[in-house]
C-alpha cells in the first residue's frame, strides 16, 4: 500500500464522528491536496458501520475501521497501540488529531513510542520549506505547525524536519468545518483489532462515565467575562454566559451584583472573592469599586462595557466601550462568531 | 501500605503575569523580568500526593524536577507543604529539550530513583501548554496513564482509582499500579506551608547553593544531612547524549513572533457595529481570543 500520506485521527463518541475531527479532515484535505498525497482517517471503537457516510463528504481517500467492543469507550493503551503499529506499516507523513482529552491523551503516548515530534494545541498549520539554521540543509513540505506558546505572549512556527509523522494537536472550533464533495467516495479498510492490540493493553478499567457540570473555576480561567450592579438582572446575566461560552471563558461577578442575587457567590472577584489575572478580562456594567479592582487589575488586557463613560473600572481598562450591554454584548457574540474562523 | 510516591514538578516563569519587560529588543522572552513560580497544577497534583501520604503511613512524596539550579527553590516549598525530599534534574546539555527529550530525561531519573508506586504530576505547565510530559514518561516507563484526574478515590490491592475530568463530564477509571496521573487544576487546591516545617528546612540547600554559602551554614548542613537537596546531572541518571538537549528533541523552533500588546493607553469606542468589529478582529489576530 502507497505510504506517506496524511491521516487524522477520528474522535467517534454516541454514533457520531466528533465535530474537531470533521474540522481537521477539512484541514487535512487541503493540506494532502497541496502535497499531492492522499487524506487518510482512522476510527477506532465499536459499531462503526455508517462512519463513512459522515467522513468522505469530507474528502476522505483511504478510511481505516478498527472495530472491537473492548475499544470503546477510548483508554489510552489499547488505541495508542492500534496507532502506533499502524503508522509503523503505513509510515504517514503526518498525524492530526484534536487537542481534545482524548487527542492530549493519546498523541503524546503515540508521539513518544514512534519518536516523531508532537505540536500540541496548533492555531494553524501550513506547508512550507524549511533550512536548518546550524547546517544548511534544506527540508522541502514540511508541516508547519504554529502554535501560542509562553501563556500567549509568543507564537511559535515548529517543525519537525527529520522525524515522521509529523504530529499536532488542534482544538475544537480553530479549523473550519467544510464538506468538500457530498459525493466524494474513498476506500474503506476493515482492520483486525487483534492485529494490532494485545489483551495486556486493557490494563485500565472504566468503571463509570456520566455527564456533570464542572464546577466554577474563575482562578484559572485565561478569560474572564465579569458582570456588575449594572448588568440589572438575572435574566441578563445569561448574556455575560452566552458571551461567555462562545469565547471559551467563565463568568465572574462583583460583590454588588451577588449581593443583589443576579448570580452565585462562587463567581465573585475581589478582596472577598478570588483574585485573578487573566489574559482578558471583560467588565460588563462593573463601576470598579477598589474591593473589586483589587481581584482583578492584574489582568492583561481589560475591556470595560459601561454606559456610564466616567465609571472609575474605566482608568484602569485598556477598551472602554460606552454602551449598553444589551446591546454591545451580543454584538461581540456576533463578530466573535463572524471573524473567529 | 506504606507508597513511594514521586511528584513531577516544574519551575516555570509566571506567564499570567507578563509586562511590558517582558521580552527583550530582539524579540527574545526576558526571563529574568518574570517571576518564577511553582507551576500551578503541579502543586494541585501534590497535593493529591499528600493525601495518599495522608491515608497511607509511612509513605514518602519525592519531588522531581528538570530545570535550573534554582529549581531547588520549589523543592523547598514542596516541603514546607509536607514533601519529604526532591531531586532537582539540572546539567547543561539538558537545555533546549522538548517535550520528548524532556520526557526521557525524566524516564531516565525516575528509573534511577527506582522503587516508585505512583507518579503524580500536573496536567500541563503553563509556560508551554503541552500536556505533553507525563503521558510520554508513562510511555517510556512502560507504564498506564491516568490524564486529567480530578481526584484519586482509592488506592489499594495494587490499583488506583482515579475520577477524571473531561470535556462534558467525569469518568472513573482503574489502574494498575505503577502508573502515571496527571492532575487537573480543577482538584483540590495544595495546602499551605506548614510553620513547624518552615523552621525545620529553610536552610535546606542543593549542592549549587551550598557553594555560595558562609561556612557557618555549611557546617550546619553537614551537621543536619536532612538539609541536603539533590542533584542529579544527565551523566547520573545514564541519559544517552543523542536523546536528550536540543539534539534529542525531533521539534524545532523555526520562527518565534511576539504578540505584541498595544501599551497601557486606552482606547474609547462606542457601541457602533465597525468599531466592536474591528476589536474583535484585533483580539483574535493577537490570540487574546480564538
Amino acid at each position: 500500500m502507497d505510504q506517506n500520506n496524511l491521516i487524522v485521527y477520528l474522535e467517534f463518541e454516541d454514533g457520531r464522528v466528533a465535530d474537531v475531527s470533521l474540522e481537521l479532515l477539512t484541514k487535512g484535505r487541503v493540506l494532502a491536496s497541496r502535497l499531492g498525497v492522499k487524506l487518510e482517517a482512522i476510527v477506532i471503537g465499536d459499531n462503526l458501520t455508517d462512519v463513512e457516510k459522515q467522513v468522505f463528504p469530507y474528502g476522505v481517500d483511504r478510511l481505516y475501521k478498527v472495530s472491537d467492543k473492548r475499544l470503546y469507550p477510548y483508554t489510552s493503551n489499547p488505541h495508542s497501540a492500534v496507532l502506533i503499529n499502524l503508522f509503523r506499516e503505513i509510515k504517514p507523513q503526518a498525524c492530526l488529531m484534536g487537542a481534545t482529552c482524548i487527542g492530549r491523551d493519546l498523541g503524546p503516548r503515540v508521539s513518544s513510542c514512534l519518536h516523531s515530534g508532537l505540536t500540541a494545541d496548533c492555531t494553524a498549520l501550513e506547508i512550507g520549506d524549511h533550512t536548518d539554521p546550524k547546517t544548511g540543509k534544506e527540508y522541502k513540505d514540511l508541516l508547519l505547525q504554529i502554535r501560542p506558546a509562553f501563556g500567549g505572549n509568543i507564537v511559535a512556527t515548529i517543525v519537525n524536519p527529520e522525524c515522521r509523522p509529523q504530529m499536532a494537536t488542534v482544538r475544537e472550533g480553530v479549523m473550519k468545518k467544510e464538506i468538500f464533495d457530498p459525493e466524494y467516495k474513498g476506500e474503506i479498510i476493515n482492520l483486525d483489532a487483534n492485529k494490532y492490540v494485545s489483551d495486556e493493553d486493557f490494563v485500565v478499567e472504566i468503571l463509570d462515565r456520566h455527564i456533570e457540570k464542572s464546577k466554577i473555576n474563575i482562578k484559572n480561567s485565561p478569560i474572564i467575562v465579569a458582570g456588575g450592579y449594572g448588568v440589572g438582572s438575572k435574566e441578563n446575566f445569561q448574556l455575560l454566559h452566552e458571551l461567555a461560552d462562545t469565547l471559551g471563558a467563565e463568568v465572574g461577578a462583583s460583590r454588588a451584583a451577588v449581593d443583589a442575587g443576579f448570580t452565585e457567590h462562587a463567581r465573585q472577584i475581589g478582596q472577598t472573592g478570588v483574585t485573578v489575572r487573566p489574559k482578558l478580562y471583560i467588565a460588563c456594567g462593573i463601576s470598579g469599586q477598589i474591593q473589586h479592582i483589587a481581584g482583578m487589575q492584574d489582568s492583561s488586557i481589560i475591556i470595560s462595557i459601561n454606559n456610564d463613560p466616567a465609571a472609575p473600572i474605566n482608568t484602569i481598562a485598556d477598551y472602554v466601550i460606552t454602551g449598553n450591554l444589551e446591546e454591545v454584548v451580543p454584538k461581540l457574540i456576533k463578530y466573535y462568531k463572524k471573524n473567529s474562523k | 501500605m506504606s507508597l513511594n510516591i514521586i511528584v513531577l514538578a516544574k519551575q516555570v516563569p509566571d506567564t499570567r503575569n507578563v509586562g511590558k519587560d517582558a521580552m527583550k529588543e530582539d524579540g527574545t522572552i526576558n526571563r529574568a523580568a518574570l517571576p518564577a513560580i511553582f507551576n500551578p497544577e503541579d502543586l494541585n497534583a501534590l497535593e493529591q500526593a499528600l493525601r495518599l501520604k495522608d491515608s497511607h503511613p509511612g509513605s514518602t512524596v519525592t519531588l522531581l524536577t528538570m530545570g535550573l539550579p534554582r529549581a531547588s527553590e520549589i523543592i523547598r516549598e514542596a516541603i514546607y507543604r509536607g514533601a519529604d525530599g526532591g531531586i532537582v534534574l539540572t546539567d547543561r546539555v539538558l537545555g533546549g529539550a522538548d517535550t520528548l527529550a524532556t520526557s526521557y530525561s525524566l524516564a531516565q531519573a525516575v528509573k534511577k530513583f527506582g522503587n516508585y508506586d505512583i507518579i503524580l504530576g500536573g496536567r500541563q505547565a503553563i509556560d508551554g501548554d503541552t500536556a505533553q510530559v507525563g503521558p510520554q514518561i508513562a510511555e517510556k516507563l512502560g507504564i498506564p496513564q491516568v490524564t486529567y484526574a480530578e481526584e484519586i478515590l482509592d488506592l489499594s490491592d495494587g490499583h488506583v482509582t482515579v475520577k477524571r475530568r473531561l470535556e462534558n463530564g467525569v469518568e472513573t477509571v482503574k489502574a494498575p499500579l505503577p502508573c502515571v496521573v496527571t492532575v487537573n487544576g480543577s482538584a483540590p487546591d495544595c495546602r499551605p506551608r506548614n510553620a513547624m516545617r518552615v523552621q525545620k528546612y529553610k536552610y535546606a540547600a542543593s549542592p549549587s547553593e551550598v557553594a555560595k554559602l558562609s561556612d557557618e551554614r555549611k557546617a550546619l548542613l553537614e551537621k543536619r544531612p536532612y538539609l541536603n537537596l539533590q542533584e542529579w546531572s544527565a551523566a547520573y541518571v545514564d541519559a544517552d547524549p543523542a536523546q536528550i538537549g536540543l539534539p534529542g528533541s525531533p521539534t524545532k523552533v523555526k520562527a518565534i513572533e511576539n504578540v505584541v500588546f498595544t501599551a497601557k493607553d486606552c482606547r474609547v469606542l462606542t457601541d457602533n457595529d465597525a468599531e466592536i468589529e474591528d476589536l474583535v478582529k484585533e483580539l483574535i489576530t493577537n490570540h487574546t481570543i480564538g
